[in-house]
């Protein structure tokens, strides 16, 4: 019980759920962006992994680290496009097109790796993006390192959630959006193209999860490996879901994650560690999601168009 | 009117569509004039929806073109039939049930670019539109917690929200009290009175006299008539629309039988979005029909649920002929002499893909002498189905069509077969004739009041008033999972069901009390 106080007061702790999160928020930002224009994008597993590598690729290629984001983001929209172009004008299944786009871009993207560097053993190192402590703020006990001394990809995707929850409920685009994944209907009866709209959200959804993507390889860590996205993505869609399709929540959920996530790190260290598999410690926080995603999700409300194609002048 | 030389609002010319085989528009001229109401008038499948879709751009017409004011429309774009005036009401409302009416109402109105959109001057514009037209909604509910007649009110504010010049209601009373009618079309009067033209589409023949000067008929596809109101009466239309004379059913007034169907208390649990049953108290005997009326979702469900054997009593306690069941199931229903004629065909009346035959036994196919021992013998099931494709006129190629291929009058035509072919002594007929032309509704009603005659008990469920009213031996109204007493043939006025529909039948009861 100690221990746990011990690791709760620390700064570190908090710090690293912090940055746990980071690349989980733009992931589930750009995932709710989707799924609330009505379009399950399982792509984003694969998408991770093709951001991860292509914001890094092109850092190491000789790029600044800002163009290496923004290549990142052009990737993942790329991919997304595929996704959309599949699942909405052609109506297919978008569980199909989801797991094939996680397939191709994960392939696509260790093909790619082996083409670029066939001689490597070990995976070559960037100088990813430096922490930017915020003067004062940052000197502030425990929020200080977990809010205020992190990387500058970590303040923007705080900034994203912001930006999508403005966009999503004070826009008139967020407002198509929404219409969209709840009734095509009626979106199209007020003279909107359902096609656009949808095509266009899982594009930016995608460039946003290529971008959590990156924050991997140019923010967290300095280098790409295979296997490195590990299974974040699916928890990105439980974490939509959890947080009830509202980007507030979703981020809530992210944190808590996150938390989870560091906090099993640390109890591996203590005297319980020794004692118990640390196989345990590692299925802590997805033990903790299920239980949480089961009580908080079940007054959700759906949108009620979600993975419903929607065909133009079908009877 | 205004002068010669001012286009009409709406010109249609020579309009054509053809889905497949079937022409659905047949060359269909049409003019609108500024400040006019029209009534598009013709049964189902007569191509009133098609060419309202085609004139909003759901459609692309094969041929023909459309003027509005005077301008050419571009075929096949919801937005540029926005843009010249047009207004839609559809029949299946186009409503984000999560979205407030004002975001369905500004849906759409400004760019999507547009930084902010002003909530403050949509809602008083929406609050203005309100007061101008007696459309009283509130603007922050969400639209999936409204009433129909609320949120009808939205799709005809979304309209005039954009400064809709033509409005076009499809169909827009099929799910009204009559005293919502009333008061959507005094809606409507004061949108002609603001200088509004409507075209209104309808199957009912007393609304469209009431509220249209001009009527056009609409019969397979093709334009058979256009008549001024004051110049016609509803035998003409009726006459019209069918292409030859309609009888009206003949019910003979007869003795009631002994007491089959007898429901006491009863209570069922709210399931999703639909109530439950309230302390339903019903006694029906045989030889009689009892017409359920109500607007829809008021808890037909859950009684159709509970005479098929989907839905059990939670409380209360229900008998046939004189036993208490326990056990209910749909198989006990069957078993205890039930024939279901279910509201939706597709859905629960029979299985698309699979063959007439099939559908034909579904409910006795475990028991001789569709099969013995465990065994089926499809040589008779095929000749029992040859026998219901006979008897009850089924138009089809044959025992082993897949059921998906018969138009909805056919497979309604099987069912009756299904169910009347069992001799049930209780027939459970909800919504018997949605969707089905005035030659298939006739010949099912004819087949209901024959097994009425030959001694069954009918509860009839169905959303259209007229047809409860022309049918029953005993009316119930049901209003949100309360039945109100039975009242006989006759007794009762449309209004004065009207208001049980509305749910005040209980307060003026207990006032009267």
């Amino acid at each position: 019980m100690e221990a746990l106080l011990d690791i709760l007061l620390a700064g570190s702790f908090w710090a690293a759920a912090v940055r746990i999160a980071s690349p989980l928020i733009f992931a589930t930002m750009g995932e709710l962006i989707c799924e609330r224009a009505g379009v399950l994008n399982l792509g984003i597993e694969g998408i991770m992994v093709a951001g991860a590598f292509a914001g890094w690729m092109a850092v190491y290629s000789g790029l600044g680290l800002w163009p290496g984001v923004a290549v990142a983001l052009g990737v993942g929209m790329a991919f997304g496009l595929i996704h959309g172009v599949l699942t909405v004008p052609f109506g297919l299944s978008q569980h199909v097109v989801g797991l094939g786009v996680t397939l191709l871009a994960t392939a696509a993207t260790y093909y790619t790796y082996r083409l670029a560097l066939p001689e490597v053993t070990a995976p070559p190192r960037i100088a990813p993006l430096a922490p930017l402590p915020i003067p004062i703020l940052s000197d502030l006990p425990l929020i200080g390192p977990a809010l205020f001394a992190q990387t500058p990809l970590t303040y923007l995707a705080f900034g994203c959630v912001l930006a999508v929850s403005l966009i999503l409920y004070r826009t008139p685009l967020g407002l198509a959006v929404r219409a969209a994944g709840e009734n095509p209907g009626a979106v199209e009866a007020q003279g909107l193209s359902v096609t656009a709209i949808r095509i266009g959200a899982v594009m930016a959804g995608s460039g946003l999860m290529a971008v959590g993507g990156a924050f991997l390889t140019m923010s967290a860590f300095d280098s790409f490996f295979f296997e490195m996205v590990n299974g974040r993505g699916w928890i990105c869609i439980a974490l939509v879901v959890f947080g009830a399709w509202k980007p507030g929540k979703a981020l809530l959920g992210a944190l808590l994650f996150a938390g989870f996530d560091a906090l099993q790190i640390r109890l591996q260290q203590t005297p319980l560690g020794a004692d118990l598999p640390y196989q345990l410690f590692l299925a802590l926080p997805y033990v903790l999601s299920i239980l949480a995603l089961v009580a908080m999700s079940r007054r959700a409300q759906v949108p009620a168009a979600l993975m419903v194609p929607f065909n133009r002048g079908e009877r | 009117m205004e002068g010669g030389a001012a286009p009409p609002a709406l010109r249609l010319d020579r309009i054509t569509k053809r889905f497949g085989p079937l022409v659905a528009n047949d060359a269909i001229s049409l003019t609108l004039d500024r400040g006019e109401v029209i009534a598009l008038l013709g049964e189902n499948g007569a191509g009133k929806t098609t060419l309202m879709s085609i004139l909003f751009g759901h459609y692309v017409a094969d041929s023909g073109t459309i003027a509005v004011f005077g301008q050419p429309l571009p075929p096949g774009h919801p937005a540029a039939a926005l843009a010249a005036g047009i207004g839609m009401v559809h029949q299946h409302f186009m409503l984000a049930d999560q979205l407030t009416v004002l975001e369905n109402v500004v849906l759409g109105t400004r760019s999507l670019w547009a930084p902010w959109f002003d909530r403050a001057a949509a809602r008083a514009r929406i609050a203005q539109l309100s007061r101008d037209f007696g459309l009283a909604v509130d603007p922050d509910a969400p639209t999936g917690t409204l009433t129909v007649g609320e949120r009808q009110r939205v799709e005809i504010l979304k309209a005039l929200y954009r400064d809709a010049r033509i409005l076009i209601l499809d169909e827009p009373t099929a799910v009204l009290t009559p005293q919502e009618t009333e008061a959507l079309f005094a809606t409507l009067r004061r949108a002609v009175g603001q200088g509004l033209s409507v075209i209104f589409i309808s199957h009912k023949l007393h609304e469209v006299l009431a509220v249209a000067s001009r009527i056009v008929v609409l019969r397979h596809g093709r334009l058979v008539g256009e008549v001024a109101a004051r110049d016609t009466d509803r035998h003409l239309l009726a006459e019209m629309m069918v292409g030859h004379e309609v009888p009206a059913p003949k019910v003979a007034a007869q003795q009631a039988g002994p007491a089959l169907l007898r429901l006491d208390a009863v209570e069922t649990p709210d399931r999703n979005n639909r109530p439950g049953l309230r302390g339903v108290t019903l006694d029906l005997a045989g030889g009689q029909i009892a017409g359920i009326a109500g607007v829809s979702g008021n808890g037909q469900g859950a009684l159709a649920d509970l005479i098929s054997g989907i839905e059990t009593p939670a409380a209360g306690a229900l008998q046939i002929a004189g036993a208490g069941v326990s056990r209910w199931s749909p198989r006990a229903a069957i078993r205890a002499g039930i024939g279901r004629i279910p509201e939706d065909r597709h859905k629960t009346g029979g299985i698309d893909a699979a063959t007439l035959t099939e559908n034909a036994i579904l409910e006795n196919y475990e028991w001789p002498p569709i099969s013995r021992r465990g065994w089926m013998r499809w040589p008779v099931a095929e000749a029992r189905t040859r026998q219901i494709i006979e008897t009850y006129d089924v138009r089809c190629p044959g025992p082993a069509t897949p059921l998906r291929l018969l138009s909805g009058g056919n497979i309604q035509k099987l069912i009756l077969g299904r169910v009347l072919e069992a001799a049930p002594r209780i027939i459970l007929a909800n919504q018997p004739v949605r969707g089905l032309d005035i030659g298939a509704l006739t010949y099912v009603h004819e087949r209901l009041l024959a097994a009425r005659a030959a001694g069954a008990a009918i509860l009839l469920i169905s959303e259209d008033l007229d047809e409860i009213m022309a049918l029953s031996d005993v009316i119930h109204v049901i209003s949100r999972g309360r039945l109100s007493p039975g009242f006989p043939r006759g007794s009762k006025t449309p209004a004065e069901l009207g208001l049980w529909m509305a749910g005040h039948g209980h307060d003026g009861a207990r006032d009267a009390a």
